[in-house]
């Protein structure tokens, strides 16, 4: 199918791209990697009246590292992200779970930025920011900002951004020594998650000293599964992480569509809780 | 309408595209390369896959203006002077394709793996493959094709270091 | 020249000639055609499964920019008559009309009711957005035992019922009468999901009128060149010697392109109407809604046996989603399957019943096996339920029940004469590849261990008819065409030569084997053949591709007018060389004569001396050319053994397969590469629909699975390697003993898969999953089994 006619743009500073933001107000649409947007053009259910092109605005790509925290240009593509040497050491659980993002050619264009103001809960980055205790900035006409990855996400499709504030940059906490595993349940290789989990684990003397659970598709926004890890705490053998994965879906509210229910889906969400949290302590 | 230069299998184009124009109709209507077919409306069935400056990309998922000073390898400049590259000789020798509308992403993916992964085993070419929809071949030849290519690539790999130290 | 030892053409895995364009780009899909002043067209598409067309009013599309014009169905009404059905099952069959274009009524959701002409195809499709329809909206009709209850809401009003037709056979003995006297009675009711079959080439159609003359020229993602002329010529009014229809590069059809669509016939209307070049090319989403569709069934199976294991009788009841039209052989599809539930199986009584039933969804119609999957699935998943409700192995229960070797030719409790074939010999080699004993014994340890990850053991043994079919048995079905193809070969003055088939290949490497049988009969070598097709004024005559016929009917017609050339050679050759015909000896495409090898004539230079036609005998016509049109004696019927071992975690309920080995006796093998080929994407499409693929509708009609990213064609990274291998016995009814290839895998396939996730979880009390085995159907079946259940609640 065939995108609706839209103005262009390609703002070549951050500057100019907020301020076309600004003017443009809800009209327009910030073009990064392009694929999630693309698609929704395609299929005519977006219709912008400009297309606002981000990806060739300089130092948003690419990974350093900020003392204890990593921080990811929002326009890293998921290919950068899965190979590089810092977020592999640093944010292993990112990298996991980019891998099983779409495909290759998705993933050579598709940006991390990109994805999290997608915001799609079906998307397996947003649980992992959640996770990871993640902190997003913004830029704005009024400056920059720092949006903790819980307070970001509002709704389906849904941030906190403002339609002038553009997604610079992804701050990861350096998460040495725990722990982790992304584990995705689709029908085929392509397919978005039914569900995913994130399971990030510190262990300490044998015993889960703390578990971080984000989840994918168990809501109109990526959730954490609150209740399991707080009786993560203390788990000290596969009985006692299975005892607890059983929460996982407390307080979730997953919808119902044609690939599965709202049970099936709370019933995967606490199995792969177990499977996740099993895999990150390296019991699995 | 949008200026844009692209250099496409080697030729530079200048042109003024709509910016809604997407790579692969700028490709087949505008260039008349048509050896890029297209196959679905969601960036699931990879049929459009070709090179955007060295890395495999949708091109229906890609805006022409997007590819705005970039370089496009397509299936159709694969070849040089009639002879074929090693991935285009597998798909032929192992029979990996049958209407051979998906064989043109498929050979753009299975580049971009190799230039990645030279020694990927078949588990490592299905995932790879994962983005490229075939209806007819069950995949089974195609992974063969991808294997045997690599394998020939090493072997000739083997043959000139061998040379230089000879 | 000396005699050399050559490998014979016909066996040998030549490489494909069709491959040097298609890995290089240079191809020719339809939607490449672009001619000077070409319009491209977009159509406007009901969003509703059934309403009353109040209103359109396309005016406001022509104030675009782009656009020429843009009709409704009473625009273009006149000169454009209704989609034809080729196949009137029986007398009484109801056949409502079907627009090529909506007039007053919309019937399922993307049903056309405007089309837009503009000058390039952005164009096209933002005009589309100005069109004002106004719907009214009228009850869906989707569940089809509702359909036909008394006081049903109905899919063509004017018709009085959803009923399209009801066809019955009955064979043997009486099965009620055979049913008293089993011990044994299986009753189960399965469901073909419906299925987009998936051509990964969207259709696309161009027309370039020549207005002088009144000749059109028609490029369409077709098998069927020859029958659409011929249909395309009744609809719309162009005499069929002024249509050229050209099927180039097809991009698989898989029955999906078995059709005479609505499109097709509108831009040939439009051509006409505007003297212009005219193109269509569907989108992906707008294909899953209007390209036809494949299965929905409802199928009531019920076998009868003895305590042995040994059946006696078999009835079934079907009822089939028509969809909302009946199309080319829409109605048929089914009956093909009444043929093939009997399958490879011995029985008294036999008992079939078919529904077609009208729904407001997509039409259905050919795809992939067409009837044969589904009556294969039934039988296969309903012996399993007769091996475990009598305490026998799957296989052990066939071995009891089929025909054996010796018994060949023998006639089926169906009528159909199977000719020849070996189901013993393909099951043991099946068995043997497989490592059936050792899997058994897995399968008993991990079930011993309460491994949550279980395995499953699924055999299916299939036999199918290819090669549609006498001609005169088409008539007694009712079916409007005959089953012949036609061949002709010109052998060229340098010694080149063409063959022209009827069959139009999309994939399947006609040109490639017909060049092997070709090369074998004229003993010319395989590089010096050029094979046309797809064009009706290239090859004007043929019955096309679908239905495994090709290499069985056409290839075989190809090796007929073959044999056609080498006798005129032979009686050149004897002229020639002033020898009697008996006493030449033909060899590699050397005519010499016995006792003295000196005096030859290539079959090259023998062409030449027609072509001259300076010394060849008393009142022959010139040239070395030869026309054979082939009516098949009788189906050939493919078999084999197909075994499935599945792995599933009853945890999440996800199927993983971990191995797959089919033994397929195909009959004489041409090119083997290309046959194992056929097999893999035949597998690949089954095992799709018994895990992955269907096309789900709400509860109001629309298609919810309606992209490529909700509807789940399988990628390499989800489907396993395959181990295939081959028996070889040859058909008797054709003179190369070939019995086609095309739809084998896919008809086999489908219920080794299933068997084997239902045998994986039977210990549990499971005794059916619904297709596609979606991991939250195991689920489910495994949460609401109860270990020592009979019979799973359908």
């Amino acid at each position: 199918m065939i995108p609706p006619a839209f103005d262009y743009t390609r703002p070549t500073s951050l500057d100019e791209a907020v301020r076309t933001l600004a003017d443009a107000g809800e009209e327009a649409k910030v073009l990064a990697g392009g694929q999630s947007l693309l698609p929704l053009l395609r299929l005519r259910l977006a219709f912008p009246e400009l297309v606002v092109d981000v990806g060739r605005i300089p130092g948003l790509r690419g990974v350093r590292e900020d003392g204890d925290m990593l921080a990811i240009g929002a326009l890293t593509t998921h290919h950068d992200v899965v190979h590089d040497p810092l977020v592999r050491r640093h944010a292993g659980l990112l990298a996991q779970a980019t891998e099983t993002v779409a495909d290759p050619a998705v993933r050579h264009r598709g940006t991390l930025g990109g994805s999290l103001a997608h915001a799609d809960p079906a998307g397996d980055l947003p649980a992992v920011v959640l996770a990871l205790d993640a902190e997003l900035v913004a830029v704005g006409p009024g400056g920059r900002r720092t949006i903790p990855a819980r307070d970001f996400f509002t709704d389906y499709l849904q941030t906190t951004l403002a339609p002038d504030e553009l997604l610079v940059e992804v701050r990861v906490p350096k998460r040495e020594g725990w722990g982790f595993r992304y584990e995705k349940f689709h029908r085929v290789a392509q397919s978005w998650a039914m569900v995913g989990v994130a399971a990030l684990v510190r262990r300490d003397d044998g015993h889960i000293a703390e578990a971080r659970i984000g989840l994918t598709n168990m809501g109109a926004t990526p959730l954490r599964a609150s209740a399991s890890e707080e009786a993560l705490a203390g788990a000290g053998d596969a009985e006692a992480v299975a005892r607890a994965a059983r929460e996982a879906a407390e307080g979730t509210r997953p919808s119902r569509d044609a690939s599965a229910s709202p049970e099936y889906r709370a019933h995967l969400a606490r199995v792969l809780t177990k499977r996740a949290v099993l895999a990150a302590t390296g019991t699995g | 309408m949008t200026h844009i230069s692209v250099t496409v299998d080697g030729t530079a184009y200048e042109d003024e595209v709509e910016p809604r124009l997407l790579l692969v109709h700028y490709l087949r209507d505008r260039l008349g390369l048509t050896g890029t077919p297209i196959g679905c409306d969601t960036s699931n069935c990879g049929t459009c896959t070709v090179e955007l400056d060295g890395a495999s990309v949708k091109s229906c998922t890609v805006l022409a203006v997007q590819a705005d000073g970039c370089e496009v390898t397509t299936v159709q400049g694969l070849a040089r002077d009639g002879e074929w590259t090693p991935l285009q000789r597998a798909f032929h020798e192992r029979h990996a394709l049958q209407c051979g509308y998906c064989t043109p992403g498929m050979i753009m993916a299975a580049r971009d793996l190799l230039r990645e992964n030279p020694h990927p085993g078949s588990d490592e070419v299905r995932k790879a493959l994962e983005g490229n929809l075939c209806r007819c071949t069950g995949y089974q030849n195609i992974v063969r094709a991808v294997l045997a290519a690599a394998e020939e690539a090493s072997a000739s790999e083997r043959h000139s270091a061998q040379e230089v130290t000879a | 020249m000396t005699d050399q030892a050559v490998e014979p053409e016909v066996g040998r895995a030549r490489l494909r000639k069709e491959d040097a364009r298609l890995i290089t780009g240079q191809t020719n899909w339809t939607d490449n055609i672009s001619v000077t002043g070409l319009l491209h067209l977009a159509f406007l598409r009901s969003p509703m499964a059934h309403a009353r067309i109040e209103r359109v009013d396309v005016s406001p599309a022509l104030e675009r920019p782009g656009v020429v014009a843009a009709f409704t169905g009473r625009d273009l009404a006149e000169g454009l008559g209704s989609l034809p059905c080729g196949w009137p099952v029986t007398e009484d069959m109801v056949l409502p009309d079907h627009p090529p274009l909506a007039l007053d009524e919309v019937r399922h959701a993307g049903d056309p009711v405007a089309v837009v002409v503009a000058r390039d195809r952005y164009a096209a499709a933002d005009a589309l957005e100005a069109i004002e329809v106004d719907y009214e909206p009228l009850p869906p009709v989707l569940d089809l035992e509702e359909a036909l209850a008394e006081g049903a809401p109905l899919v063509h009003a004017d018709k009085g019922t959803n009923r399209a037709y009801v066809w019955p056979l009955r064979t043997g003995e009486d099965y009620e009468s055979v049913r008293q006297r089993a011990d044994v009675v299986i009753r189960r009711r399965y469901r073909q999901q419906r299925l987009i079959p998936n051509a990964m080439e969207p259709r696309a159609v161009a027309v370039a009128p020549l207005a002088a003359s009144g000749e059109y020229t028609m490029y369409s993602t077709t098998q069927i060149p020859h029958i659409l002329r011929i249909m395309l010529s009744v609809v719309t009014g162009v005499p069929e010697h002024k249509l050229r229809v050209i099927a180039p590069d097809v991009g698989g059809g898989f029955g999906s392109k078995l059709q005479v669509y609505g499109e097709e016939a509108v831009a040939l209307a439009i051509a006409r109407k505007l003297g212009r070049p005219v193109k269509w090319t569907e989108s992906r989403s707008e294909g899953y809604l209007a390209t036809h569709h494949g299965r929905g069934m409802i199928q009531d199976i019920e076998l009868a046996a003895t305590r042995e294991g040994r059946l006696l009788g078999l009835k079934v009841d079907l009822l089939a989603d028509m969809g909302a039209y009946l199309m080319l052989v829409t109605p048929g599809i089914p009956i093909l399957g009444a043929f093939m539930y009997p399958a490879i199986y011995k029985m008294d009584a036999y008992e079939f019943n078919c529904t077609g039933v009208f729904t407001t969804r997509t039409p259905t119609d050919a795809y992939r096996g067409a009837g044969r999957p589904e009556a294969t699935y039934a039988i296969e998943r309903a012996m399993d339920e007769l091996a475990a409700e009598v305490g026998l192995d799957p296989v052990e229960v066939r071995r009891r029940n089929w025909i054996r070797h010796e018994e060949f030719p023998y006639t089926t409790i169906a009528g159909l004469t199977y000719d020849s074939g070996d189901y013993e010999a393909a099951t043991g080699k099946a068995l043997a590849l497989f490592g059936y004993d050792d899997l058994r014994a897995e399968q008993r340890e991990r079930d011993e261990r309460g491994d949550a990850v279980r395995l499953g053991i699924g055999v299916s043994t299939y036999t199918e008819m290819c090669g549609l079919a006498p001609s005169r048995v088409l008539r007694d079905l009712r079916y409007s065409a005959g089953g012949w193809e036609a061949a002709s070969i010109r052998m060229l003055p340098t010694g080149k030569v063409e063959v022209v088939t009827g069959t139009s290949p999309h994939g399947q490497g006609h040109v490639t084997s017909w060049s092997q049988i070709a090369s074998e009969v004229l003993g010319v070598p395989f590089e010096d053949i050029e094979v046309l097709h797809g064009d009706t004024q290239a090859a004007p005559q043929g019955m096309d591709t679908y239905g495994s016929r090709s290499l069985v009917v056409g290839g075989s017609a190809v090796h007929r007018a073959a044999e056609k050339v080498v006798e005129k050679a032979r009686r050149v050759a004897a002229h020639l060389l002033e020898a009697s015909e008996d006493d030449l000896e033909f060899k590699g495409g050397v005519f010499s004569v016995k006792g003295s090898p000196e005096a030859r004539r290539t079959i090259q230079e023998v062409a030449f001396e027609t072509f001259t036609s300076h010394d060849v005998p008393e009142g022959m016509e010139p040239t070395l050319n030869s026309e054979y049109l082939l009516d098949p004696e009788n189906f050939s019927y493919p078999h084999g053994t197909h075994l499935c071992a599945v792995e599933v975690d009853t945890e999440t309920g996800q199927t993983r397969i971990r191995s797959y080995v089919c033994v397929d006796d195909v009959g004489r093998v041409v090119n083997p590469m290309i046959v194992e080929g056929q097999v893999h994407g035949g597998l690949a499409q089954g095992i799709a629909q018994a895990l992955y693929e269907e096309a789900v509708y709400d509860a109001e009609g629309n298609l919810v699975s309606g992209t490529m990213a909700d509807y789940l064609v399988p990628s390499a990274a989800d489907l396993p390697e395959f181990v295939t291998d081959r028996t070889e016995t040859p058909a008797a009814s054709n003179p190369l003993g070939v019995k086609g290839v095309g739809e084998a895998g896919t008809i086999a396939s489908t219920p080794a898969v299933v068997n084997a996730v239902v045998d994986a979880l039977r210990p549990l009390g499971v005794h059916d999953v619904r297709m596609p085995c979606t991991p939250e159907r195991v689920w489910e079946a495994v949460r609401s089994a109860r270990p020592g259940q009979k019979e799973t609640p359908a």
